[in-house]
């Protein structure tokens, strides 16, 4: 069995585990990063549209600045986020841009003079000013005062996953990729970094650690339809939960983006609405407008994604063989603008749908997209539970997005708190010595081989497809957009059944390699689990809060429910244990009106009924 | 009447020591708008949990399902299957070492690669975060984001006769990745730091001019033209270097 020695694992390769794996090994430290995928596959490299900055370059961002952007943050959480991190991310969002643009970003730039952009199916003239010449410029996105949206074409994710992976190169951080951490060693008190599996030969290896970071993305694969790519799917979550003393924060919130495409559920970028798309219904008419007068397409995702929801419910959606959608119209935006700005949108309109956005409408529905809760951390990132165990990016709930995360906002937390929490994690490295205790790690690396040889030749019934076919199954049927007590209830009810039947799989080839169906079958139970966090937590959350929409429940109830939701789970039981705290310890901005998406607000002052 | 339509999948498990090279055939009814992407994973759903193949993303951006799908490198993803015969032969992409059946190990060769050209900004200016960012044109930020868009699939190592013939030769990747930097202002490497890197046979020498890279790009780089502007950048130092006035 071999066993690696570093200084900081990083479990996950995209934008957040790059950056703060390079922050470790500028300061000296050996930093290794794992990665299912070579670390220019992750899921960050999918990231079309935008990162959030409030550099106010652009004629229509003039004006911003990190207090602006604070205030949208917090609005588009629906005041569900920790505003001490809102704060914190929104001041060195700038600064953390800036540092891509130095390290190669090519930011599409200021060009002075006149041009004409669209807003709401209107053209409209902006002229930008000589002086701002070359400066990094921004597009529009949703639920925000100003254009702030950074962007290179339509490729930003890949363009500052391509730049920070050159960074980590340049800067020796190892990178390990094909491998996947199947859980994490610890005493209990302390991480000591992972039991992982070699994606290329099937080995186990223990990789010991003074520090551990979680970074793992998203984990919309427990969805059946989800723009994630095949990769995302809350390895990293299971393993922190799996510890029974981390805890998953608010992870009944999870996003839905308005723009999947049907019927591949692939993404096209929310910059098409910020350039002036338009969503259209059955009679080819834009609707938008009148359920949100002021922000139309552009109010956050969680408001646009109901508010087509309802719409296709009035019987106005687009009947097809794959269910009903609703229309994105970009054609008014124009060939150069499309096959420039928008070019990724266009590649996969042509590929996958075999249609020419230039001249043809895009068929889209809402489609999940993206998971605010994650792995709990302080505002250091510093998970709850475990010393030495940190997270940053999508798989945590370093939470600044609350209950609902605006468009850019990721890309941008991505390197921010990849930034933040790489520098706390400097700070820790220095102050810290730990020792391996090798009856730990052996009974960690022994428990992984039990389950591997259980699952080729155990008593167990079960086939890994049909089981995550049935936990999909119910996720998207009853804990989707609109959420109830009678649909939560029943899907918490089948979905401990479907946990009991993932305790029970058995292989159908020999396992023997880089078998997919092992690591299938080694990751599933644990996907049940968050599959059970999401559903119970939004059957607990008897209230509306940003993307968790409760019909039976429809305000935002601040008085009972201005608190996170932390979901713990020991080992042997078939339900988390919930428990709450606080949403934010300090308050600089009061709950109030986010000024879209309606719904009435049951204000903290009110007395109890 | 939909197809009935028959896969000849190269399989072998390097790992497993019952396993022999050989191509394995599969039959799967065509369904609508029926891709690569689906097609294969029904198949190991269906009918073979062991196949072994590689797909993230499933949208053309990440460049994970790189294979030769009826003889041509590709993305597996964005292949549909009506734009084929019903006869479909999939094997691994040559020039990268087997993972198993359909997967290769890219991860190595591009990380080596990307060590090699020291893909990079190479500068002495250090981060003021303090400073505004320092100004670019858009128009050659847009130059650069085009030979950005490279998702190292590997489909123009594969489809490469060079490289199929020497292990050590960089590729149309390598020498688009240097054209990259060459137009960055921010890079401030002299014209003869990237020709120590490429100007030889493992680089710009080694090229025959199949233009394979290029007919397989799916992004539709222009590679042969990056080759020609490295050749000609290099043509020129080399011509100052001999001419002594114009040194």
């Amino acid at each position: 069995m071999q066993i690696i020695y570093t200084d900081l694992l990083c479990i996950g390769s995209g934008l957040a585990g790059e950056r703060v794996a390079i922050e470790a090994a500028q300061a000296g430290f050996e930093a290794i990063c794992l990665s299912l995928v070579p670390p220019r596959r992750s899921h960050s490299s999918a990231a079309q549209g935008g990162m959030q900055a409030s550099l106010g370059n652009c004629i229509k961002g003039e004006g911003d600045c990190p207090d602006v952007h604070f205030q949208d943050t917090v609005k588009g959480s629906d005041w569900g986020c920790d505003q001490e991190v809102v704060r914190m991310f929104a001041d060195n969002a700038p600064l953390a841009i800036r540092q891509m643009a130095y390290w190669g970003v090519p930011w599409n730039r200021v060009v002075p003079g006149k041009s004409s952009y669209y807003k709401g199916g209107e053209k409209l003239e902006k002229e930008e000013k000589k002086d701002r010449e070359g400066l990094i410029t921004a597009r529009d996105f949703g639920g925000t005062a100003k254009w702030r949206a950074c962007y290179c074409s339509d490729g930003t994710g890949h363009a500052m996953l391509y730049t920070l992976d050159n960074v980590a190169v340049q800067s020796g951080v190892k990178v390990h990729d094909r491998t996947e951490a199947i859980s994490l060693i610890h005493d209990g008190e302390k991480c000591l970094g992972a039991v992982v599996r070699c994606l290329k030969t099937g080995e186990l290896r223990a990789y010991l650690a003074k520090a551990t970071l979680i970074a793992t993305g998203g984990f919309g694969r427990i969805y059946r339809a989800s723009t994630n790519a095949v990769i995302n799917d809350g390895g990293g979550l299971i393993i922190a939960l799996d510890t029974g003393v981390v805890p998953l924060g608010n992870m009944e919130a999870v996003q839905f983006h308005p723009t999947g495409i049907v019927p591949t559920d692939i993404l096209v970028t929310e910059g098409c609405r910020g350039d002036g798309g338009t969503l259209l219904d059955v009679n080819l008419e834009r609707f938008m407008h009148v359920y949100e007068p002021e922000k139309a397409e552009l109010a956050s995702r969680d408001v646009v994604s109901r508010r087509m929801t309802e719409h296709i419910r009035k019987g106005l959606g687009v009947k097809s063989s794959y269910g009903e959608h609703l229309w994105l119209d970009i054609r008014h935006l124009g060939k150069q603008h499309i096959t420039t700005k928008l070019r990724e949108v266009y590649e996969i309109c042509k590929n996958f749908l075999g249609i020419d956005p230039i001249t043809e409408l895009i068929p889209v529905r809402p489609t999940q997209h993206y998971s605010m809760g994650g792995v709990r951390t302080n505002k250091d990132g510093a998970a709850y539970g475990l010393k030495g165990l940190f997270s940053a990016g999508e798989a945590s709930c370093w939470d600044m997005h609350g209950f609902n995360r605006l468009g850019g906002n990721s890309l941008a937390e991505t390197v921010v708190a990849g930034m933040i929490v790489g520098e706390k994690i400097v700070e820790f490295l220095k102050g810290y010595e730990t020792g391996f205790d090798t009856k730990v790690v052996n009974s960690a690396l022994r428990k992984q081989q039990e389950r591997m040889a259980d699952l080729v030749s155990g008593d167990g019934k079960e086939g890994v497809f049909e089981v995550r076919d049935a936990m999909q199954d119910v996720l998207m049927d009853y804990v989707g957009i609109f959420r109830n007590e009678k649909d939560l209830a029943l899907a918490v009810d089948k979905l401990k059944e479907i946990h009991k039947r993932a305790g029970n799989l058995k292989l159908k080839s020999n396992g023997t390699g880089a078998n997919p169906e092992m690591a299938l079958a080694l990751r599933l139970p644990g996907m049940v689990r968050l599959a059970l966090c999401v559903a119970y937590g939004a059957l607990e959350r008897k209230e509306s809060r940003g993307s968790h929409a409760r019909e039976d429940f429809p305000e935002r109830n601040d008085r009972d429910w201005l608190v996170r939701t932390l979901a713990y789970w020991k080992e042997g039981e078939d339900l988390p244990e919930l428990k709450y705290e606080p949403a934010t310890k300090v308050v600089e901005l009061p709950p109030g009106d986010r000024g879209y998406g309606g719904g009435k607000i049951i204000s903290a002052e009110t007395k109890e009924a | 009447m939909a197809r009935k339509l028959i896969f000849n999948i190269f399989r072998y498990n390097p790992m497993d020591p019952s396993s022999k090279p050989e191509m394995k055939k599969f039959k799967l009814e065509e369904t609508e708008n029926l891709n690569l992407f689906v097609a294969l994973n029904k198949i190991r759903e269906e009918q073979d949990p062991s196949l072994q193949f590689d797909f993230c993303c499933r949208a053309g951006i990440c460049g994970a399902c790189a294979m030769v799908i009826n003889g041509r490198p590709g993305l597996a993803c964005h292949t549909k299957a009506k734009d084929l015969p019903a006869d479909i032969t999939l094997m691994p992409l040559p020039g990268f070492k087997l993972v198993g059946d359909l997967s290769v190990d890219t991860g190595t060769w591009f990380r080596s690669m990307n060590e090699k050209v020291r893909s990079w900004i190479h500068t002495d200016g250090e981060f003021d975060p303090n400073a505004e960012e320092e100004r670019m044109d858009n128009s050659v930020a847009e130059q650069i984001y085009e030979l950005e868009r490279c998702i190292e699939c590997g489909c123009c190592v594969g489809a490469c006769a060079t490289a199929q013939m020497r292990e050590d030769f960089l590729g149309a990747v390598a020498l688009n990745r240097i054209a990259r930097f060459i137009i960055d202002p921010r890079d401030k490497r002299q014209e003869k730091d990237y020709f120590e890197v490429v100007g030889t046979d493992q680089g710009i020498f080694g090229c025959m001019g199949l233009l394979g890279c290029e007919d397989v790009c799916p992004k539709h780089l222009p590679l042969q033209d990056q080759l020609a502007f490295v050749r000609r950048r290099m043509g020129m130092y080399a011509l100052k270097k001999i001419i002594p006035w114009k040194n």
